[in-house]
C-alpha cells in the first residue's frame, strides 16, 4: 500500500517546486531555467516509476489515495489511476520538460512568472488526470486555465488579449454548466445514495439508473465543456487564434495535452456516468467529429499562417478521437485512446518546429518561406518526419490511431453506418494535401526571399528536444503494442459500463 | 533460407538508415554506392536461396511464412510484421530485387558527382524496404504499410532535385500531386479492409481467403471489396481515372523512373488483384470492370504515346498502356498471365528508361527526341540494348514480351471475347509504331542536333553493364514462360509454377468453349504482324518520309491537339475538382463560416457581455464581482449553448 501516495508526490513536485521558485530572485534567469527544468524532469522520472509499477492486467483504478477535504460536503482528495489516464499522465510529465528546454531563448522576459506558470500548468493538467472526485477534478480544470490564460496573454503575439480572453470566456462558459451539472448529479445521486458524494466511482455505481432525460441533460452540460476543449466543431474557433498567439511552449502544451482534457473528460466522465445517453447521443457526436474532420482539414488546407493550419489540422485530427470514443468497439476505443498520445506528440512537434523557425525569422507567413531545405536540411527533415506522422503514414504513430479508429467505427454496431467512416476516411486525403502542401511550399523549391539566406540550422538544444519525440513516433508506430497494453483493460471497462446498462431499478 | 526472407526485407531498411544518418559523413561516392547496392545485393541473394528451397518442397508445402511481431492486437484484430513467402510472393521479390539490384549499380553511375548522392541511395534503399513489405506481407495491413511507403518514397524521389522546375510547375509540385493522388487510391484500399475486416473477421490473406470461400457473404458484398480494393489498384497502377500522376513523375531522376515509376512499385496495383484474385473470382463484375477498365486504359495511354516528344514522356505513357494490358489479364482471370506480363515488361521497362537515361546523360539533359537523331553510333550500347527492348515491347518474337502479351490478347479472346482482343491488338499495333518512332528518331537517321557542340559518347561500364544484363534478360526471359502450343509436354512452365496460388480462383472461375490450335496461331500470326507494320510504318514515316508526319499533323490539328495535351485531362480535374474545393474552402469554409458567422456569435456575446459589464463595472468596485459577473454571463452563455445543442 506504500505505493499508494505515489499520485500525491507526483502532484506534490511541481506544487513544491513552483512555490519554492517564488524565493529565487528575478534576475537569476538560468538559475531558475535550470530549476523549473530539473522539477520537471523529476516529476516525469516519478510518473516512469508509476508506469512502471502499473498492473495493465487489472482493470480498476491503481494507486488510490484519500482522504477527506470538506468535511461538511463529504468532499474528499481522491486520486487514482486506470491505464488511459496513466498514458495521458506521462505524456504530460514528457511533454513539460521539452516545452521547458524549447522556451529556453525564446522566452526572455519574466522569466521567473514563466517557469511559475508552466510548473502550476502542469500541476493542473496532472491533476485532472488523476482525480477520482468530481469537485476535486473541477477545480483543477478550472485551475489549469489560469496559467494558461497569462502564458497566452503576457507571452503571446500582437492579439494575444484577444486570444487569451476569447479562450478564457469560451472554456469558462462550458466550465460553468459542468460545475451545475455536477453538483446537480450529486444531489440526484443522494437519493440513491443515501448522501451527498462527489465520489466518482460511487457514481459511477448510481448515475446509469437516473432517468434518460435526467441524463440526457448531464450529458449535455458535461459534454458541452469537453466539446469546447476539445474542440469539438463548432466550438473551435477559440483555437486558432489561442495558438496563433499563444508562445511555442503554450501552443505545445495547449495542442498536445489541454485538449485530450476533452476527450478524456468524455471517456472518463460521459460514457461511464451516462451509457444511455452516451448511446442516444453517439450518432449526433459522431456526426459532429466528422464534420470537424472534413472541415478541419479544409479549412487548413487554405490557411496562411503555420500556426493557424496546424491549429485547425487539431479540430480534424480530434475528430477522429471523437469519433473512436462514440463507435464504442474494442478498436476503436483504443484507436482513441492511442490517437490522443500519438495528436500530443506530432501535434505538439509540429508546434515545436514552426517555433523553432519563428523564433529565427519572426513570420509563420507560408509564403516567406520556400527552398529552406538547402539552407536547415536537419529542421526539414524532422520536419518531414512529423508532418508524415500526423498524416497518419503506416509504420509512424499517426497511423495506428487512424487506422483502429477507422476500423472500429466501420464495424461499430452503436453507429451502426458506414458513411461515417467513408467520410473520415477522405480526411486521410486531405490530411496529405494540407501537410504536404505546406510542406512544398515551406521546404521545397527555389529560395526567393534572400531575407532567408542566414537562415540557420537546428542547435543541439532544439534536436535534443525533437529527438525522443520521434523516437515515440517511430515506436508507436511499429510497435504499439507496448501502449495499447496499457490501455486494453481501460477501454475494455469503459464499453462494459456503456454497453452492459444497468436496469434502471425501480425505487 | 526461407526464414532469413526477413533479412531480405530489413537489409534495405538498414541500407538507408546507415546511407540517410551518416551519409553526409561518409561523402565517398563509392562506400555509399556499395553500402546502397550492398544491401540490395545481399537481398537478392537471400531470396533466391528462398526460392531454390521452396522450388525443392513438394508443390503443396510452398507456402510458408515467417512471423516477426506483433504490429496490432486489439480486440479481434491481430495483424503482425509477417511475411508470406509462395511462389507469387517470390517471383515478385526475385523481380524487385533483381531489377532493383541492377538499377542501384546503374545509379552509381548515372548520379556520380550529385550533391546528395547519399540521399538518393538512401531513398532507393527505403522503397525497396517498403516493396518488399508489400509483396511479402502475409495481411492486407502490412501491405498497405508497403503500399503507402512505396507512395512516400516515390514522392520523395520524384522531388529529388527539389529546387528544379519541371514543365510548368517544380518538380515538388509532381511529387506532391503522385503522393496525393495514391492517397485517393488508397482511401480505397482503406476502406476495402475495414469491409473485408467485417465480413471474415480477419486481414491475414490465408484467413480471409478461406473464409471468402466457406463463409456465406452475397456477391455484391464481393463485387464492393474488390471495385474498392481496384481503387486502390487504379492509384498505384495509374490507370483510368487516377493515372495522371505518372506522367509527371518523370520529374525525378531517370533511375527512379525505371525503379519506381516502371519496373516495379506501379505493378504493385496488378500484384495486389492478384494476390487477392480469390476475391475477384467471387465478383464477376468486378473482373469485367477492370478489364474494361485495363484495355481503355492501354489503348488511351496508347493514343497519347503516338505524339509525346519528351522521350520519357513517352515511355510514361508506354508504362501506363503497359499496366493496362496487365489488368486486361487479371479482369480476363488469367492472373498468371498478367504476372507474367509483369515480369517480362519490369525487364524491358526498366532497360528502355536505363537506355533513355544514357541518352539524356550523353545529350547533357535534353529530353526532347526531335533534337537528337543518329544516335547509334555514338552509343553503341545503349543503342543494341534498346533495340532490343523496343522489340520486346513491340511483341516480336521470340524477344520476352511476345510471350506475355500474346499469351495476355489470347485470353482476352477466349474468356472476354473479340473486342477485348480487337482492342489490344490495335494498341499492339500503336506500341509497334510509337516506340519505334522514338528508337528511329533516337538512334537512326541523321543528328538532328549540333554536332560541333554536342559530343555524346556512351556511358561508363557501370551504366553499361546493367544495360547488357537487362537487354539478355529481356530477349530471353520470356521462355520460361512458353505457351504449350510451343512447349507441348512440358506445359507452360510459369503458370504451373504459380498454379496453386490461384488455384481457388481459377476453380471459381469458368470460361466456356472450347478453342482451336489454329485460332491461337492465326491470332498469334494477326499480332505479329500488326506489330511488324507498325515498326514499318515508323520506319517508312520517320526514316524516309518526315513530311508525312507533319502532313498528318497539319490535317488532324485538333486531334493532335488533344492528344499533345493528354485529352486535358488535368485541366478538366483542376477545374472540376480541384479549384472548386480549394476556393470554396478558402472563401466559404474559413472566411466566411469561421471568421465570420461562427466568430461573430461568438464576439457578438462577447462584446455585449462587455457592454453590459462596463455599464455594471460603474456601479461595483474591485475585482471579485467582476469575477462573479463573468459567472453569471457564462451560465447564461452555457444555457443558450444547451438550447442550440437539443
Amino acid at each position: 500500500m506504500e505505493n499508494s501516495l505515489l499520485l500525491t508526490y507526483l502532484l506534490l513536485i511541481p506544487f513544491i517546486g513552483s512555490i519554492v521558485l517564488l524565493f529565487i530572485k528575478a534576475k537569476k534567469e538560468n538559475l531558475i531555467r535550470y530549476f523549473g527544468l530539473g522539477i520537471s524532469v523529476i516529476t516525469f522520472l516519478l510518473s516512469l516509476v508509476i508506469y512502471f509499477n502499473f498492473d495493465s492486467s487489472n482493470s480498476s483504478f491503481q494507486f488510490v489515495h484519500k482522504f477527506k477535504w470538506i468535511e461538511n460536503l463529504n468532499i474528499h482528495y481522491q486520486v487514482g489511476i486506470d491505464g488511459m489516464a496513466l498514458l495521458l499522465l506521462v505524456l504530460t510529465t514528457f511533454l513539460t520538460p521539452l516545452t521547458l528546454i524549447s522556451s529556453w531563448t525564446s522566452i526572455n522576459k519574466k522569466v521567473k512568472e514563466f517557469t511559475f506558470f508552466m510548473l502550476f500548468l502542469e500541476l493542473g493538467m496532472l491533476g485532472v488526470f488523476v482525480s477520482l472526485d468530481l469537485f476535486l477534478f473541477y477545480f483543477f480544470w478550472e485551475a489549469m486555465l489560469i496559467p494558461m490564460y497569462f502564458i497566452i496573454g503576457i507571452w503571446g503575439g500582437q492579439e494575444r488579449i484577444y486570444a487569451a480572453v476569447k479562450f478564457f470566456i469560451y472554456t469558462m462558459a462550458g466550465s460553468l454548466v459542468m460545475l451545475v451539472a455536477i453538483i446537480w448529479l450529486a444531489i440526484h445521486a443522494s437519493n440513491y445514495l443515501g448522501k451527498f458524494t462527489t465520489d466518482l466511482v460511487e457514481l459511477y455505481s448510481v448515475a446509469p439508473l437516473f432517468d434518460l432525460s435526467i441524463q440526457n441533460y448531464l450529458f449535455i452540460a458535461f459534454a458541452l465543456s469537453f466539446a469546447i476543449k476539445i474542440p469539438l466543431f463548432p466550438f473551435h474557433t477559440w483555437l486558432p487564434d489561442a495558438h496563433v498567439e499563444a508562445p511555442t511552449a503554450g501552443s505545445v502544451i495547449l495542442a498536445g495535452v489541454l485538449l485530450k482534457m476533452g476527450t478524456y473528460g468524455l471517456l472518463r466522465y460521459n460514457l461511464p456516468l451516462f451509457p444511455a445517453a452516451s448511446l442516444h447521443f453517439a450518432s449526433f457526436m459522431s456526426i459532429l467529429a466528422v464534420i470537424g474532420i472534413i472541415y478541419g482539414a479544409l479549412v487548413a488546407m487554405v490557411q496562411t499562417d503555420m500556426k493557424k493550419l496546424v491549429a485547425y489540422s487539431s479540430v480534424a485530427h480530434l475528430g477522429f478521437v471523437v469519433l473512436g470514443i462514440f463507435a464504442m468497439t474494442q478498436e476503436s476505443m483504443q484507436g482513441a485512446i492511442i490517437q490522443m498520445i500519438n495528436h500530443g506528440l506530432s501535434t505538439g512537434a509540429l508546434f515545436l518546429l514552426v517555433g523553432m523557425l519563428y523564433e529565427r525569422t519572426h513570420t509563420r507567413e507560408i509564403s516567406y518561406y520556400g527552398g529552406i531545405a538547402k539552407l536547415v536540411p536537419v529542421f526539414s527533415f524532422f520536419l518531414l518526419v512529423v508532418s508524415l506522422s500526423s498524416i497518419g503514414l503506416p509504420g509512424l504513430n499517426g497511423f495506428v490511431g487512424e487506422f483502429l479508429i477507422l476500423l472500429g467505427s466501420f464495424k461499430s454496431t452503436v453507429l451502426n453506418s458506414w458513411w461515417y467512416t467513408v467520410f473520415a476516411s477522405t480526411g486521410v486525403i486531405f490530411a496529405a494535401v494540407y501537410l504536404l502542401w505546406m510542406y512544398k511550399r515551406v521546404v521545397f523549391g527555389k529560395v526567393i526571399n534572400p531575407k532567408l539566406d542566414d537562415l540557420t540550422d537546428l542547435n543541439k538544444r532544439e534536436i535534443f528536444v525533437l529527438v525522443p519525440i520521434v523516437i515515440f513516433i517511430v515506436w508507436i508506430g511499429i510497435y504499439p503494442s507496448s501502449f495499447l497494453n496499457v490501455s486494453e483493460k481501460t477501454s475494455d471497462k469503459i464499453i462494459e459500463q456503456v454497453l452492459e446498462l444497468p436496469k434502471a431499478e425501480l425505487k | 533460407m526461407i526464414d532469413l526472407i526477413y533479412l531480405a526485407v530489413f537489409l534495405p531498411l538498414l541500407g538507408f538508415l546507415i546511407n540517410g544518418i551518416f551519409g553526409t559523413k561518409i561523402k565517398n561516392e563509392k562506400v555509399i554506392g556499395l553500402i546502397g547496392s550492398g544491401a540490395i545485393g545481399i537481398s537478392f541473394l537471400i531470396v533466391v536461396g528462398a526460392f531454390f528451397e521452396t522450388l525443392s518442397l513438394p508443390a503443396d508445402q510452398r507456402t510458408n511464412f515467417v512471423n516477426l511481431f506483433t504490429w496490432m492486437k486489439v480486440g479481434t484484430l491481430d495483424v503482425s510484421f509477417a511475411y508470406q513467402v509462395d511462389q507469387l510472393s517470390l517471383i515478385m521479390a526475385l523481380v524487385v530485387t533483381g531489377v532493383g539490384f541492377i538499377i542501384h549499380v546503374y545509379s552509381i553511375g548515372y548520379m556520380h558527382g550529385d550533391k546528395a548522392f547519399w540521399r538518393f541511395f538512401a531513398y532507393l534503399n527505403l522503397f525497396i524496404f517498403a516493396m518488399m513489405n508489400l509483396i511479402m506481407a502475409d495481411n492486407f495491413v502490412l501491405m498497405f504499410l508497403g503500399w503507402e511507403g512505396v507512395g512516400l518514397c516515390s514522392y520523395l524521389l520524384i522531388g529529388f532535385w527539389y529546387d528544379k522546375d519541371f514543365e510548368k510547375s517544380t518538380t515538388s509540385a509532381a511529387g506532391l500531386k503522385a503522393f496525393v493522388v495514391n492517397r485517393i487510391g488508397d482511401v480505397g484500399f482503406l476502406l476495402a479492409m475495414f469491409l473485408i475486416y467485417l465480413f471474415f473477421d480477419s486481414l491475414k490473406f490465408s484467413e480471409v481467403f478461406s473464409r471468402a470461400v466457406s463463409f456465406d457473404v452475397p456477391e455484391h458484398i464481393f463485387m464492393l471489396i474488390t471495385l474498392l480494393l481496384f481503387v486502390g489498384a487504379t492509384g498505384k497502377s495509374a490507370q483510368i481515372p487516377l493515372f495522371v500522376w505518372l506522367p509527371d513523375a518523370m520529374a525525378g531522376p531517370t533511375p527512379v523512373s525505371a525503379l519506381i515509376h516502371a519496373a516495379t512499385m506501379v505493378t504493385a496495383g496488378v500484384y495486389m488483384v492478384a494476390r487477392t484474385s480469390v476475391l475477384y473470382a467471387m465478383a464477376p463484375t468486378t473482373m469485367m470492370i477492370v478489364a474494361v477498365i485495363g484495355v481503355f486504359t492501354a489503348f488511351f495511354a496508347a493514343t497519347i504515346g503516338l505524339v509525346q516528344n519528351d522521350i520519357k514522356k513517352v515511355l510514361a505513357y508506354s508504362t501506363i498502356s503497359q499496366l493496362g494490358y496487365m489488368f486486361l489479364a487479371m479482369g480476363a482471370g488469367a492472373f498468371s498471365a498478367g504476372i507474367f506480363h509483369l515480369m517480362t515488361h519490369a525487364f524491358f521497362k526498366a532497360l528502355l528508361f536505363l537506355g533513355a537515361g544514357s541518352v539524356i546523360h550523353a545529350m547533357h539533359e535534353q529530353q526532347n527526341i526531335q533534337h537528337y537523331g543518329g544516335l547509334k553510333k555514338y552509343l553503341p550500347i545503349t543503342y543494341g540494348t534498346f533495340l532490343v527492348a523496343a522489340m520486346a515491347i513491340s511483341g516480336i518474337p521470340p524477344f520476352s514480351g511476345f510471350f506475355s502479351k500474346d499469351e495476355i490478347l489470347w485470353f482476352s479472346y477466349t474468356n472476354l471475347g473479340f473486342v477485348f482482343w480487337l482492342i489490344g491488338v490495335i494498341t499492339a499495333i500503336m506500341t509497334a509504331f510509337y516506340m519505334f518512332r522514338l528508337y528511329f528518331l533516337t538512334f537512326d537517321g541523321k543528328p538532328r542536333f549540333d554536332e560541333k557542340q554536342t559530343h555524346p559518347h556512351e556511358s561508363p561500364k557501370l551504366m553499361t553493364v546493367p544495360l547488357i544484363v537487362l537487354a539478355v534478360l529481356s530477349a530471353i526471359g520470356g521462355f520460361i514462360g512458353i505457351p504449350e502450343i510451343f512447349s507441348g509436354a512440358h506445359g507452360n512452365v510459369f503458370h504451373s509454377w504459380l498454379s496453386p496460388i490461384f488455384k481457388s480462383a481459377n476453380l471459381k472461375l469458368s470460361y466456356f468453349g472450347a478453342h482451336s490450335h489454329f485460332e491461337e496461331y492465326l491470332l498469334m500470326a494477326i499480332s505479329v504482324a500488326g506489330a511488324l507494320g507498325g515498326i514499318s510504318a515508323a520506319a517508312y514515316i520517320y526514316l524516309k518520309r518526315p513530311s508525312i508526319a507533319a502532313n498528318t499533323v497539319e490535317r488532324f490539328k485538333s486531334i493532335y491537339t488533344t492528344l499533345w495535351n493528354k485529352y486535358y485531362i488535368d485541366e478538366v480535374y483542376d477545374a472540376t475538382v480541384i479549384n472548386p474545393i480549394v476556393n470554396s474552402s478558402r472563401s466559404f469554409l474559413w472566411k466566411i463560416f469561421d471568421n465570420k458567422i461562427i466568430d461573430g456569435l461568438v464576439n457578438g456575446l462577447a462584446k455585449s457581455i462587455s457592454i453590459v459589464s462596463s455599464l455594471i463595472r460603474k456601479m461595483q468596485t474591485g475585482i471579485v464581482q467582476s469575477y462573479a459577473l463573468v459567472m453569471m454571463i457564462g451560465i447564461l452563455l452555457a444555457f443558450f449553448w444547451i438550447i442550440l445543442s437539443l
